[in-house]
């Protein structure tokens, strides 16, 4: 049996891992992809307590964590969109060449 | 139960007068027809309601009284009511009655006129006000229906509003009337503010053991309306010239409508009046000033509807002496008398008029010949008013003297003369217009009897006129009294013969002067001092000169006044005013473009300033604002557990 510890542990190192990427990639699709390890990571933890937490099992964590990965899907979809219009729009999906977004 | 209808005699006039002014034109005489169908069931109908009440009253059932809630508030309502007891039932008879024939009448005097239509709507909304007034319940809804028959009057009078005189006389009927109505308005409002109610049975109830000072006050100002519409001294003057309108409007307000109101006000209030002695000692004095004052005039008018008009003043005056010398039953007897044989004085003199086209009596006489119905009609309406038996007017006349005889002998005399007048006047009318030869213009082959739509009422009337004077006899005295009925008829054995007596030298004296000519009329002007006294007579004692001189002299050097004090005070004020603004505006001006604006634009320049600083924080790049915002999470983390929050 593995002890809860490993997976909370795995799972910070993911989200830590994707937070990394989203902020330092300059491909949009990359930023996505690391979007998508950050949500994992929080899946494991959803999964780990589910099996650990609180003395017995609850299925509450493995539901929430089987919408979570519907959702992610959903916006991985929604996500790749905006970058068929970005590109369509700039010619690009650098984030760095696409700062419109000020004053 | 034909009572529980009464609230539809003063409907039906109403809805002719709307029926009339809508659709008057599409029909015969222009809705004449219709006013005369209206109104004749509106009679049909008082009748039916009087008979009731008379039986009412004989089995000694309370008055007839219903109300409905009109404007209710939390603590009080108005209400909205019918009143029917014996006084509201002798009103109702008397002014259906001689609407009835009035309108009758018009269907051949006012034949062929232009306003035909204004004329028979606006009469027929007379006759329903009239009668709302006399059914009201409470003082609010005859205040109201007061001030609709002051409209009407003002609309009839005028009815001729082309005549200058006309128009004229129209508003001075409406003005001198107005001062009595707001009297009378005051008046009710004392009553409510001190009782909390307007309705008259509630209010009566209350009268005994109130202030009398209060119930003083409001009676006195109540009179006062009384005064203006009645047309009692000093607000008369209206009257005699209210003879712009047609005849027969002359007739309506004089035998009916507009008058009677005031008679009818202050024997409505009676109950109030009663516990104020002092009221009624008012009402009786002005009633007896006004009787002798009104009758003098009349000796000397040459107009034949000014003498019937001052005739009505005096005879109106004998009423109010008589309610304030506590004959009740004797003034509503005289006012029923009166509503007919004046009536048909004033309807005889308008069949004069149409025929021979001049209101003057000078270039009137020998009329009798050919206007047989009209001078015996009149002839019977004039022994009536004068006071010979057995006509109505001796009745009336008599119970009024006698009960002034016994309550105040000053006053009697002054009656007494006023009767030796009336008798004098009319029989020199009578004598001047139907007696020796024509003085008019052309030849006396044109002239001719009135239509008979016109004689038939002049004949009705003048069977009244000799006949309702038996109701005395007939339980008159059980049916309208106040307090005690005093029953049958008291004959004072001093008072009657003097009053026969009076009555009979006075239609002497005008025979032999105006019919035999000896001495011939120029006998009252023959010497300085008669002359003086005729001139004062037929300038009406100054009265119009006084009101029309402190009108002009008084308000007009209070108007100077006042316009030099608008001119130098009120106008240096509002040109200072404007000055002292002009400079103020100045200095707020300065203040405005350097403090305000400074203020302002300072912060807008910081404002700018700051922005120019701050937009550089905003780069756009997507992924700076995450990194940001992770510093401040990591920052808030490590305050959570640093400070253990």
């Amino acid at each position: 049996m593995i002890p809860l510890n490993y997976y909370i542990m795995l799972s910070a190192v993911l989200f830590c891992i994707g937070v990394y990427g989203i902020l330092t990639r300059k491909s949009a699709i990359l930023v996505l992809m690391s979007i998508e390890i950050v949500l994992n990571s929080a899946n494991i933890n959803f999964i780990a307590f589910s099996a650990y937490g609180l003395g017995q099992t609850q299925p509450q964590g493995q539901v929430f964590a089987l919408i979570s990965i519907a959702l992610a899907a959903a916006e991985a979809a929604v996500g790749l969109a905006i970058y068929f219009v970005l590109y369509r729009t700039h010619r690009t999906i650098n984030v760095e060449e696409v700062n419109v977004l000020k004053w | 139960m034909v009572i529980e209808y009464s609230w539809l005699i003063p409907l039906l006039p109403l809805i002719s007068f709307v029926v009339i002014a809508a659709v008057g034109k599409k029909t015969r005489e222009q809705g004449g027809y219709i006013a005369v169908s209206f109104v004749g069931a509106s009679f049909i109908l008082s009748v039916l309601t009087v008979l009731e009440v008379m039986a009412r009253s004989a089995a000694h059932l309370p008055p007839y009284e219903t109300s409905t809630g009109w404007i209710v508030f939390q603590n009080f309502s108005l209400e909205m009511g019918i009143l029917v007891d014996p006084l509201s039932a002798l009103m109702l008879i008397v002014v259906s009655f001689v609407g009835l024939l009035v309108v009758v009448y018009s269907l051949g005097y006012m034949h062929g006129d232009a306003g035909l239509r204004r004329y028979f709507a606006e009469i027929s909304l007379f006759i329903g006000v009239m009668l709302g007034l006399v059914l009201a319940n409470n003082y609010l809804q005859v205040y109201m229906f007061w001030e609709l028959v002051g409209l009407c009057s003002y609309l009839l009078i005028g009815f001729w509003y082309q005549k200058p005189s006309a128009a004229s006389a129209a508003k001075k009927a409406f003005i001198v009337t107005r001062v009595g109505d707001i009297m009378f308005l005051v008046g009710i409002i004392i009553l409510f503010t001190q009782f909390h109610t307007f309705n008259f049975v509630q209010l009566f109830e209350h009268a005994e053991g109130a202030n009398t000072g209060v119930l003083t006050l409001a009676t006195l100002l109540i009179f006062g309306g009384a005064v203006g519409k009645s047309a009692q001294f000093p607000l008369h003057v209206w009257l005699p010239d209210a003879m712009e309108g047609p005849t027969t409007v002359s007739a309506l307000i004089h035998a009916a409508t507009m008058v009677k109101a005031g008679v009818y006000l202050v024997a409505r209030s009676y109950p109030l009046f009663h516990f104020a002695p002092d009221a009624l000692l008012t009402v009786a004095v002005i009633g007896g000033i006004t009787a002798i004052l009104a009758a003098s005039m009349g000796l000397v008018a040459n107009d034949i509807k000014r003498v019937l008009a001052y005739s009505t003043i005096s005879q109106l005056g004998y009423m109010m002496l008589a309610l304030g010398v506590g004959a009740y039953t004797g003034a509503m007897f005289h006012l029923m008398n009166h509503a007919f044989f004046k009536a048909l004085l004033f309807l005889c003199a308008g069949s004069v008029i149409h025929t021979v086209g001049t209101n003057d009596m000078r270039e009137m006489g020998g009329l009798g010949k050919v206007m047989k119905i009209t001078s015996i009609t009149m002839l019977l309406g004039a022994l009536s008013i004068s006071g010979i038996p057995p006509f109505s007017g001796f009745w009336s006349k008599d119970e009024i003297l006698a009960a002034t005889y016994e309550h105040n002998l000053g006053l009697f005399v002054l009656a007494a003369i006023t009767a030796f007048f009336t008798a004098f006047y009319m029989f020199r009318l009578w004598f001047m217009t139907f007696s020796g030869k024509y003085r008019g213009r052309g030849q006396p082959q044109h002239l001719h009897e009135s239509p008979k739509v016109m004689t038939v009422p002049l004949m009705i009337l003048a069977s009244l006129a000799v006949v309702s004077g038996f109701a005395i006899f007939t339980g008159f005295s059980g049916f309208i009294f106040f307090g005690e009925s005093h029953g049958g008829v008291e004959i004072n054995y001093v008072v009657m013969p003097l009053s026969i007596l009076i009555a009979v030298s006075g239609i002497l004296l005008a025979r032999a002067v105006y019919y035999k000519g000896s001495p011939a009329p120029e006998v009252f002007v023959a010497t300085r001092a008669r002359k003086a006294l005729h001139r004062m007579l037929e300038r009406k004692y100054w009265m119009d000169d006084l009101y029309i001189g402190f009108a002009e002299k008084v308000f007009y050097g209070f108007s100077l006044a006042l316009d030099w004090f608008d001119k130098k005070v009120i106008d240096g004020v509002v040109n200072g005013v404007a000055s002292a603004t002009v400079k103020l505006s100045g200095a707020a001006d300065w203040f405005d473009i350097y403090v305000i604006d400074g203020v302002v634009n300072g912060i807008s320049r910081v404002t700018v300033a700051a922005g120019q600083t701050l937009r550089k924080v905003q780069t756009g790049l997507v992924q700076q604002y995450a990194t940001v915002m992770l510093i401040g999470i990591c920052a808030l983390l490590i305050l959570l557990g640093v400070l253990g929050w």
